[in-house]
């Protein structure tokens, strides 16, 4: 039963969307009959608003449909494939996740460990965060083209800025978290490795470091989700042709609304996996640590 | 020569940092401004020594000084381009997105049905890369700051709807029965209990939307726009390779940001003042 609210709550969904999308095309319909010197009925109404090729909103089901198409429609190296495209996009988020994570770690690793940097670092990083990314994009684009850093690393270009967006977004929520992490041990497990007379490097890899393992998985859920973001932000404004932020935009341009209702819902399922592969992750190490329930 | 002197002063910025963080003063509010403001300062002196010492073509990266002069020099687009971006696109649509998902988490609140089915379906749409529907607003209302107001909208609706719905649930039980035993009614529980108590977690939320705001704002833009604002005309001056306007730009958005992030902190502590988290301070 615990999942019985969800389904009825989705069902709504589907309905009020079914009933937004007769009401929002009707105008098309209207539009055809007057031309036609046709007479609009009902069903005339009903009928025209689920299989319009360019509807103010798709119906549900011609979103699946085009779904459909394109995971499973096409050659996976297809340039019409979701599949492909999702591809592209999920090896720019997982770079820049892992990029992203590992400046995270380590800039709170140093804050926790000098107050010159708790003092003078901290406060840019929440600064860097009120920056509006998508204001830099475009910039990072220019310059990871100019200064052809993926030609050196054999990778495109386009990649190597999608990561560094991705990156930026995600490295922040892994700062935060890392950063209570490691301040959770309290002073008296720090003073017993004192009088135990562990070096500090000891000190963080047998309690600092197990103890903000926690912290650090919560973060990372929101890491991932943040470095996908990005990574679709990176693709509008580099003129991309490949990736699902890419695919959003040729929809937009070429006016096919349904392309862009898959390209977000191919988005959304993509986030919902790596959200699902963060956590069967976190539940393995926790478990190999021994820890939770 | 410029190189070495930035390097210079770099070091002496560190230094005289180390020595205000050790020393017993660190504590004190101007020292806690002192600190990240002269690590900013000397960020500023190593990127102008650095690109006048090396000549960094200004393709890569301008100088702070140009940047500067940019600024000046584009005063009144600058501001055209904040009006329309800031606040018509961002800040129209976060008050009307989050004031809407406050409405709504009280709704969800007292529905238990609807906390039930929502909540979940809220969490999960949180972490979904919402600014996909960027396109989508912008064929529905058009090129002008309505549609960047209805993305602003979409994205800051459900993280508040959630921090607003875990923060309804804040008060405990005691509080609520002992408002009981005073007769009090639903309302007069929520206005004077729980929507009190549910304020730390609303700012949350808020702090959230106000960064998500403006990145909705921004990138709407790339999917259209009429000739003006930030989003249009970083793109476009980019392709004009006018990269001074270009950080221009950058350096509004970041303080207009910046700005924006800051105002909601001090109205939250104006009114969470007496939240744990705040009376350390």
């Amino acid at each position: 039963m615990k999942y019985g609210p969800v389904i009825g709550i989705l069902a709504v969904i589907v309905a009020l969307w079914y009933g937004a999308c007769i009401w929002l095309n009707a105008a098309w319909t209207y539009d055809q009959a007057a031309r036609n010197g046709n007479l609009v009925t009902i069903s005339l109404l009903l009928s025209d608003a689920m299989v319009q090729k360019r509807p103010v909103l798709p119906a549900p089901h011609q979103v699946v449909q085009e779904l459909w198409r394109g995971i499973v429609g096409y050659s996976i190296t297809s340039k019409k494939s979701l599949v492909y495209h999702g591809y592209v996009t999920l090896i720019a988020t997982f770079w820049g996740f892992l990029l992203g994570t590992g400046l995270g770690v380590v800039m709170a690793m140093g804050i926790v460990r000098s107050r010159t940097l708790d003092l003078g670092l901290m406060p840019w990083a929440i600064i860097s965060q009120t920056v509006p990314v998508v204001a830099i994009a475009p910039m990072i684009v220019v310059l990871s083209n100019s200064l052809g850093f993926g030609d050196h690393l054999g990778v495109s270009n386009a990649l190597v800025s999608k990561t560094i967006i991705a990156a930026y977004l995600s490295y922040f929520p892994v700062l935060v978290g890392m950063i209570k992490g490691l301040r959770s041990p309290d002073q008296m497990q720090l003073d017993q490795l004192k009088t135990y007379g562990a070096s500090e490097l000891q000190g963080f890899w047998l309690l600092r470091f197990p103890s903000s393992v926690p912290y650090l998985f919560a973060s990372l859920k929101v890491g991932i989700a943040a470095s996908l973001v990005g990574a679709i932000v990176g693709e509008l404004p580099t003129g991309a042709i490949e990736g699902l932020g890419a695919r959003m935009l040729i929809g937009s341009q070429f006016g096919s609304p349904i392309i862009v209702w898959a390209a977000l819902f191919a988005a959304a399922i993509l986030a919902g996996m790596l959200i699902i592969l963060v956590r069967l992750l976190e539940t393995l190490v926790i478990r190999r640590m021994g820890v939770g329930a | 020569m410029s190189i070495l002197i930035a390097i210079g002063f770099w070091l002496v910025a560190w230094g005289i940092n180390a020595w205000l963080a050790g020393s017993r003063y660190s504590g004190r509010r101007a020292v806690r401004i002192a600190i990240p403001g002269l690590f900013g300062l000397a960020i500023l002196v190593l990127w102008q020594g650095v690109v006048t010492g090396l000549a960094v073509p200004e393709v890569i990266l301008p100088a702070p000084s140009r940047i500067g002069g940019a600024i000046v020099a584009n005063l009144p687009t600058l501001w055209i381009d904040f009006v329309q971006t800031i606040l018509k696109g961002g800040l129209s649509g976060y008050l009307l997105g989050t004031s809407s998902a406050v409405v709504v988490s009280i709704l969800v609140d007292r529905v238990p049905f609807l906390r039930n089915g929502l909540l979940p379906i809220g969490n999960f749409v949180a972490a979904l890369p919402i600014v996909g529907v960027a396109p989508i607003m912008v064929m529905w209302f058009g090129f002008d700051w309505q549609s960047k107001a209805a993305v602003v909208v979409v994205m800051v609706f459900f993280p508040v709807l959630i921090n607003m719905v875990a923060g309804l649930s804040a008060s405990d039980r005691m509080q609520r029965d002992l408002m009981a035993t005073w007769g009090a009614s639903y309302w007069q529980t929520l206005i004077k209990l729980r929507l009190p108590a549910a304020m730390p977690f609303l700012f949350n939320g808020l702090k959230i939307a106000a960064t998500l705001a403006l990145i909705g704002a921004i990138v709407a833009e790339n999917f259209g726009s009429p000739t003006l604002g930030m989003g249009f005309r970083i793109s476009t001056a980019v392709g004009q390779l006018a990269l001074p306007l270009v950080w221009a730009e950058i350096a509004v958005a970041a303080l207009a940001g910046s700005v924006f992030y800051g105002l909601v902190v001090v109205v939250e502590r104006a009114v969470t003042f007496w939240h744990p988290s705040q009376r350390g301070r």
